[in-house]
């Protein structure tokens, strides 16, 4: 146990732990629309950071992102609600450890998205070009209107009374059901952006990025270009089934249409708004997209009685991309930033 | 002098693109320890001939790397066999910065200590680049990201270097001191094959070179020989 180690886990334990902080105070000070919110934005910072892992740093343009969120959603959202499923027992603790279970069903909807990016990749990822955006949109709309007329997992009704997990005895604490959903939520979050992280900074992240810089360049390299793409849009795909789990167990209900065509924009708006390539970026923007409908146009709305909320949310956009047309960020990190306001000057810096 | 083994022997090479013959029965090999040039004017084949042999365009014909086939090889494989391919218009990632760039270049070795070696060796040749070690390769001059594509490729560790239009968009004095690079790796032991508008400046550090015209090889020799042949003088090196 070096210090080296132990400084490479501090950051993400930091943000964990703050992020613990802050669902304490939503869970004593807030009400349940604000708390749904902060659930909403989890899975929305799930999703930005994983579509920028294809679309930011792999250079692949994928339109469907909603899509491997539906199919973890449903996948969560239906283990949780049968007792069994061929044979097997999904729901396998116990009540007192009940939050476990939540982790189960969102690794089997991360899972299944992943074999879902898998099957759509493999063929698409194989070519050069916009391909992969045709297809990736044909496919989400195939799985929706699947979903829209599949009784099982409700058509078009949608699916209700999906669980949320109990509340959680620590002790003499009680941790309430939102905070236990927020603390699991906080979890996947640290936990995509780490991995994600490290990702980018290792070698394999490296082929990535080569990949997104100059394709051809990349294979002189001795890259399999089509595996690292394919690699980049699986992983991507299991965090957006991720997302999708925390989403259903956090709305209690399922609807096709809310995994439409809007939605993968949405996540494409804030990944460009963030910076392609930004995993900080992507976490703030999220928060943005998600706050600013939420909490700045609607309470504007009740005000003044005028529904113009789509019309400045339209105008903001246009503003940010006039103003920071390659997004919020950039490239660029946010302890990048916080360095250069310091004034130690980056490399790009140097070189201009 | 006596005949090296061939590194590379392609035999009746043919490339289409859609209903066009682009490449008609090229045949040639590059033999250990040489520079061969292909030079001939624009659209002749001579960059899909260095993308065939990459396995990056399909083609048909026969290409051999040490006596071994590469036929439906990827692009990929083929690097790892020995194959270095600088593409045309130097292909460095602009984002990342030189270093990163070449750590790229060594992506399929797992030699460490052979890697910092080869890193060593490319800062001798190129001084320029290490200064610039930690600058985004986007940010480098024409010359300097030629210099890195190089390099890069040397990073591979290869047995056969292939140059794609190493001059193109570069002033007159980078070019010569870019194939004053280009002979001193050569006469470090690389094989080197080079493709080159610049007939001039290919001929005089070749040993061998072929003449492209149209998707065929019409003239060959050694490069000294075809630098005073007349028709290669009336077409490519002006009176």
């Amino acid at each position: 146990m070096t210090s080296r180690m132990l400084k490479s886990w501090l950051s993400p334990l930091i943000a964990f732990v703050g992020m613990l902080v802050i669902g304490v105070v939503l869970d004593q000070f807030f009400n349940q629309y604000v708390q749904l919110i902060i659930l909403f934005a989890c899975t929305n910072i799930i999703l930005a950071l994983s579509l920028n892992l294809v679309n930011g740093f792999t250079g692949q343009f994928s339109i469907g992102h909603a899509v491997f969120m539906a199919i973890g959603a449903y996948v969560s959202a239906y283990l949780s609600l049968r007792p069994e499923i061929f044979g097997v027992k999904f729901t396998m603790f116990p009540e007192a450890i009940d939050y476990l279970n939540y982790l189960v069903y969102a690794v089997c909807g991360g899972l299944v998205a992943a074999a879902a990016g898998w099957v759509v990749g493999l063929p698409s990822l194989r070519l050069r070009g916009d391909y992969l955006a045709i297809v990736t949109l044909g496919f989400s709309e195939i799985i929706r209107v699947i979903l829209l007329n599949t009784q099982a997992v409700g058509g078009a009704r949608g699916l209700f009374g999906i669980p949320r997990p109990d509340a959680l005895a620590l002790g003499p604490l009680t941790l309430s059901p939102f905070l236990v959903m927020y603390v699991l939520a906080s979890f996947w979050v640290v936990l995509t952006f780490l991995v994600l992280w490290r990702l980018i900074h290792s070698v394999h992240g490296r082929a990535f990025l080569s990949v997104r810089e100059d394709e051809i360049a990349a294979q002189a390299m001795g890259i399999n270009t089509t595996q690292v793409k394919v690699r980049a849009f699986v992983i991507s795909s299991f965090f957006a089934g991720v997302a999708g789990s925390i989403f259903a167990h956090s709305a209690n209900y399922l609807n096709p249409s809310t995994f439409g065509f809007t939605k993968s924009v949405d996540v494409i708006i804030m990944i460009v708004l963030g910076g392609m390539g930004s995993l900080s970026g992507s976490v703030v923007a999220a928060l943005f997209i998600t706050f600013l409908p939420e909490f700045v146009l609607r309470p504007l709305q009740e005000y003044t009685h005028i529904d113009f909320r789509m019309v400045i949310y339209s105008i903001t956009l246009v503003l940010f991309m006039v103003l920071r047309p390659k997004g919020l960020f950039g490239s660029r990190e946010i302890s990048d930033i916080a360095r250069s306001l310091r004034g130690e000057r980056s490399a790009d810096e140097r070189a201009s | 002098m006596p005949e090296k083994a061939p590194i590379l022997e392609v035999q009746d090479l043919n490339v289409h693109y859609g209903g066009i013959h682009a490449i008609k029965g090229l045949s040639f090999d590059v033999r250990e320890g040489e520079i061969v040039s292909l030079i001939g004017a624009n659209g002749a084949g001579k960059t899909s001939t260095l993308r065939a042999i990459s396995g990056i365009i399909p083609y048909t014909g026969t290409i051999k790397l040490l006596g071994r086939p590469l036929t439906g090889l990827q692009p990929h494989e083929i690097v790892k066999l020995g194959v270095a391919h600088s593409p045309e218009g130097r292909g460095v990632f602009p984002n990342l910065t030189v270093l990163e760039n070449l750590e790229m270049g060594a992506y399929i070795r797992r030699d460490r200590e052979g890697i910092r070696r080869d890193l060593e060796h490319c800062f001798e040749l190129f001084p320029r680049l290490k200064e610039r070690i930690s600058q985004k390769a986007g940010t480098l001059s024409g010359g300097e990201q030629q210099m890195l594509a190089i390099s890069r490729a040397l990073m591979t560790k290869p047995s056969l270097l292939m140059l794609d239009e190493p001059s193109l968009g570069l002033a007159p004095l980078v070019v010569a001191q870019i194939f004053e690079i280009i002979k001193k790796v050569n006469k470090e032991g690389m094989t080197i094959l080079l493709v080159e508008q610049n007939a001039r400046m290919a001929l005089e550090i070749s040993h061998r070179a072929y003449v492209v015209e149209t998707g065929k090889i019409t003239l060959s020799g050694a490069g000294s020989t075809l630098l005073h042949d007349r028709r290669v003088i009336e077409s490519y090196l002006g009176a």
